[in-house]
């Protein structure tokens, strides 16, 4: 009411125009600039406007936000607004996500949301657990058959993130059989109930694939030559997780043969990957050349390894390495800034530098070098440059400011 | 008629460099030394024993050095609001005395005090010590705004005059004819209290580790530059496992009560520096652990909500989890982590931890494995740290779980590698947690990876003895680096494949982005982006591009203060970038992936159509404003005692 009232003495005195005689294209076209809330409270200004709210282009993309107030901060979406988008709405949604906070409840509540989903065509679904794997504690049952409705129903699905979901081989293959000719992105990282099998079979048959993510247990020889037949588009992004379940955990090999393969098909995809491994466990990688473009080291990673990534990653744009040893990685370094012509973004953490070392590393990289994240502790002077000194000397390299990251005294 | 003062001990509690008190007495008939505390609010309070008793040390030592000066203090019992206007009457007070207390919640309580002297016709006079600078004056310089990096709080102090000189310490010569009217029964009236007055259980209670008081502390500050002296190149220290143990240098507790003043400090090390190095100008470096302090007091000083995620426009709103059994088996050492276990096990005993140390548990607990607010890792701190100060400890607190302050994310702390490298043979461990000392240093760092033969000749089996760990740190340290990576994605705007560069590079004064906002990107972080973080948003629009978006920033500030999460806006999960329900913001690489050319919403913008739906977005704003603001006014009134 207040609003309204507003409204009127602006009108008097502003202008004269009438607001509600507004076409509805231009109303359409504001109302997309609003958040939903601004929206509802528009819509009860007149009629007109409320016709406006429920026009249908403004249902398309919504975020259903599932949280409990025992398990977070956040607000969740009202249950009176999700009741009116399914019964209103449900046939407008296609670009749908389900935030989900760390209880069962939460997840459930999202399933039971999917699965009323029978009416609407999705393009796109996300399942996103904000704060802990939550989708892993419902039944397995009830996800899987909330999942397939979507999937039966949708019959031309873009993208899908069901990572950390118990999504297992069948209902993949309900995936395939309705939607193979639109899927473009699957990121289905630590599905533990698939098998090599399961995403094989998503590969051979969903030819429009650029985008996939998953666990490093999943990836295989054939995925890779699927990935890379002749019908199969190029592939723009391969996301791997290789995460140790156990300490000593044995690791297969990929063939370089296959990621040959796989450069041949798609000259310019992404291979990132993420390694979350005990040292002692880096055995089987690293010993062929591989396509890696982004490189994440996640737990300490020994000189050795290092060293192996420099001669065997030519691709190389992204190397953070999160921890090392306490023997500087001076050596590694700068093979890898010889060897990785494409290196543009390096982050170290808890390693070792000696600053004469780093400094040469920078030259040789020089200005390609867009991102250079670097704790301060890394870096050890040496007889040629202080701490001081090493600022201005990368800098000048860099050819813009650059200083080392730092952590508070406290 | 010369006055009679009181001066008034808050934080400060020392007689040397403490400029307030010197004006109490100067020409003064009388000066009377107050300090107060409420025994009702000890007992409650969240403040821990070892707190109390450093503060109750503090004040033993402060009254001893006023009886040297014929003086005494005066602990008065309540709250100042309810007490001052008694004693100006009873005291016939015309002065009143005390050091400037930056942040929000000392500000409001001394403008109330402050009011309440003049009504008396009491003089007030505030004088800044506790900082090296006047806060005020560095936000000035910064154009109004906190500076939100180390290097820019930097640039901005390098660019001031140095700190004043501290005072002359309080002396009998100062003191002159001023003297302090003292009762027979002081004691019993205006004494010290004891920690069992308070309340407090002392039985078992371990000796202090470190003792409390002025006169402690300029011992150590001798010791202390004795030692860096000794090390003369002035470098950083390496971290050995001795670093972490409680050092008889260590100063921190003693800076953040005041016993310490941090000016006498900086022109000790400066003075050591000119010796050592032969008259060279000492680097900023030199005074990190002042600096670091310093910058907290800035980023905090106007910022009442400073200590919270909800409502803090510098903290980047981030979906923790809410599980307090998690918090409890942390805040009590029970992880299953020596490492983690260990230190915070040394928190609990002694009241200190290294500052690394710190980085480790709070890592452990917020983004590195538990997904744990940062507010309750800042509230067990606050209970338990001797140097925990309401800035310091809040905005340590952000910059370590990532909530602020551009910090790359990617490096969490290890619970296991760390303390490893930090203390290969772990006797750091053995020393916190006896029951995990039988065993070898190749295991003690994560004993569950220990055969059983090992564990049994240690006695000490694991799930029995020792609790078995609580998270898989691998795929926590997984799911939790990806989760970041989203946030600070959707954040920054940034749309590639790359870790590092999804937090804007800060590096230089803040201009060096290395992501590049158009000024049409600017208006639509203020329109239509929702989002729950657009307020950080728009400190990073302002760090990246040199910020002059005025009116963006006044649209999405009432859009955040609105306090509505608002649900136009989905993340394209290829590369986790916002896409707005216009579908004008579909830039990145991946059409597919979300909102696609069949929308309708896609085509030129008109600057009509912006300016009408900024109207409207600021009607319904002040209404909810309005209503949050209502919402939001009973903020805790309680004195901070200390």
């Amino acid at each position: 009411q207040k609003k309204k009232k507003k409204k009127k003495t602006k009108q008097d005195t502003i202008t004269d125009c009438d607001w509600a005689r507004l076409p509805q294209e231009l109303l359409l076209h504001i109302f997309q600039y609003l958040p939903l809330l601004d929206r509802a409270y528009a819509s009860q200004v007149c009629r007109g406007w409320n016709q406006a709210f429920h026009m249908p282009e403004l249902w398309r993309c919504f975020e259903f936000e599932l949280n409990q107030p025992a398990s977070s901060y956040l607000k969740a979406t009202h249950p009176d607004l999700i009741k009116q988008i399914i019964k209103r709405h449900s046939n407008h949604l296609q670009y749908v996500s389900f935030k989900v906070d760390s209880s069962t409840e939460s997840a459930e509540a999202a399933c039971d949301i999917l699965s009323q989903l029978v009416n609407c065509s999705l393009k796109t679904l996300g399942l996103i657990s904000t704060a802990r794997p939550s989708f892993m504690e419902v039944p397995k049952s009830h996800f899987i058959s909330a999942l397939t409705v979507v999937f039966v129903n949708s019959k031309s699905l873009s993208s899908l993130k069901i990572d950390d979901t118990p999504v297992d081989d069948p209902s993949l293959k309900v995936l395939v059989a309705n939607n193979s000719d639109t899927l473009k992105l699957l990121k289905m990282s630590s599905c533990p109930h698939v098998s090599p099998a399961g995403i094989l079979c998503v590969a051979d048959q969903c030819h429009g694939l650029r985008e996939l993510a998953l666990n490093y247990h999943l990836l295989s020889d054939e995925l890779l030559l699927a990935l890379s037949s002749e019908r199969h588009v190029h592939l723009e992004h391969l996301r791997i997780d290789v995460v140790s379940e156990n300490p000593g955990q044995h690791f297969h090999t990929i063939k370089k043969s296959s990621w040959d393969a796989m450069v041949r098909h798609s000259p310019k995809f992404n291979l990132v990957m993420y390694f979350f491994l005990y040292e002692d466990e880096f055995g089987p990688f690293f010993n062929d050349e591989i396509p890696v473009t982004h490189l994440y080291f996640g737990r300490s990673v020994s000189k050795e390894v290092l060293g192996r990534v420099g001669l065997h990653c030519p691709r190389l744009v992204e190397l953070v390495v999160c921890a090392n040893g306490l023997r500087p990685l001076d050596e590694e370094l700068i093979r890898i800034a010889k060897h990785c012509t494409q290196l543009s973004a390096i982050g170290l953490g808890e390693c070792e530098v000696s600053c004469s070392a780093f400094v040469e590393f920078v030259k040789m990289c020089g200005r390609r070098l867009s991102q250079l994240s670097i704790m301060e502790e890394v870096l050890i002077p040496d007889h040629k440059y202080s701490l001081d000194e090493i600022h201005w000397e990368v800098s000048k390299h860099l050819g813009r400011v650059w200083f080392p990251d730092m952590m508070p005294t406290w | 008629m010369a006055p009679n003062s009181i001066h008034w001990f808050r934080k400060g509690l020392r007689l040397h460099d403490n400029p307030a008190l010197r004006e109490a007495v100067r020409g003064a008939d009388t000066v009377r030394c107050v300090y107060f505390l409420d025994p009702w609010f000890a007992g409650s309070s969240n403040v821990g024993v070892s707190r109390w008793r450093f503060l109750l040390q503090c004040l033993e030592d402060l009254d001893a050095n006023l009886r040297k000066l014929n003086s005494r203090l005066f602990v008065i019992r309540g709250q100042p609001a309810n007490v001052f206007p008694r004693l100006f009457k009873e005291w016939k007070i015309s002065r009143l005395t005390f050091e400037y207390d930056s942040e929000p919640y000392g500000k409001e309580r001394d403008a109330a005090i402050k009011k309440l002297a003049m009504e008396a016709g009491v003089e007030v006079i505030v004088k800044i010590s506790h900082t090296l600078y006047d806060l005020d004056r560095i936000i000035e310089l910064n154009g109004g705004q906190p500076p939100l990096t180390y290097k820019r709080f930097q640039t901005l102090i390098s660019r001031l005059d140095p700190p004043e000189m501290p005072v002359e310490t309080l002396s009998d010569t100062l003191m002159g004819r001023c003297v302090t009217p003292i009762s027979e029964d002081h004691g019993d009236k205006y004494g010290v209290p004891s920690l069992e007055e308070l309340g407090f259980d002392t039985e078992g209670l371990p000796s202090a580790v470190w003792p409390g008081g002025e006169t402690k502390a300029l011992t150590r500050i001798e010791r202390h530059l004795e030692r860096k002296a000794w090390v003369a190149n002035f470098e950083r220290p390496r971290m050995n496992a001795n670093s972490l143990l409680a050092s008889p240098t260590g100063l921190s507790p003693y800076l953040r009560f005041g016993c310490l003043s941090c000016r006498l400090f900086y022109f000790k090390l400066t003075d050591l520096y000119r010796k050592v190095k032969k008259n060279s100008s000492p680097p900023l470096s030199l005074y990190g652990q002042l600096l670091w302090r310093e910058f907290f007091y800035t980023a905090a000083t106007n910022n009442p909500r400073f200590d919270k995620m909800e409502g803090n426009p510098i903290c980047v709103r981030i979906p923790w989890d809410k599980n307090p059994e998690a918090l409890a088996k942390w805040a009590e050492g029970k992880t299953g982590f020596p490492w983690i276990d260990a230190i915070m096990t040394q928190l609990r005993q002694e009241g200190w931890i290294h500052h690394l140390a710190r980085h480790a548990v709070a890592c452990f607990l917020t983004r590195g494995d538990l997904w744990i607010s940062w507010e309750e890792g800042m509230k067990v701190f606050e209970e338990l740290l001797l140097d925990a100060d309401w800035s310091v400890n809040a905005g340590s607190w952000m910059w370590l779980s990532c909530s602020s302050f551009f910090q790359q994310f990617f490096h969490c702390y290890c619970p296991v590698g760390f303390g490893r490298r930090t203390d290969p043979n772990g006797d750091f461990i053995r020393r916190y947690l006896p029951v995990l000392r039988g065993f070898p240093a190749k295991y003690i760092y994560d004993p569950w990876n220990a055969p059983e033969s090992v564990q049994a000749a240690a006695k000490c089996i694991i799930g029995v003895h020792y609790p078995k760990p609580m998270v898989h740190h691998a795929e926590a340290s997984r799911l939790n680096i990806e989760r970041m990576k989203q946030i600070y994605q959707q954040l920054s705007r940034y749309r590639g494949l790359g870790l590092l560069a999804s937090v804007p590079s800060t590096n230089g004064n803040g201009n060096g982005g290395m992501i590049a906002y158009s000024p049409g990107e600017q208006q639509q972080s203020g329109t239509n982006n929702n989002t729950n973080n657009s307020h950080c948003r728009n400190h990073f629009v302002q760090m990246t591009s040199g910020g002059s978006s005025s009116g963006t920033k006044t649209v999405s500030c009432l859009l955040s203060h609105s306090g509505f999460a608002v649900l136009c806006l989905t993340t394209c999960f290829s590369c986790a970038c916002s896409l707005t329900c216009d579908g004008r913001q579909v830039g990145c690489d991946h059409p597919w992936s979300l909102v696609s050319g069949g929308n309708p919403w896609c085509g030129p913008s008109s600057r009509l159509m912006v300016l009408l739906a900024r109207f409207l977005i600021s009607m319904a704003s002040l209404i909810q404003r309005r209503l949050f603001q209502r919402g939001h006014r009973n903020q805790p009134t309680a004195d901070q005692t200390f």
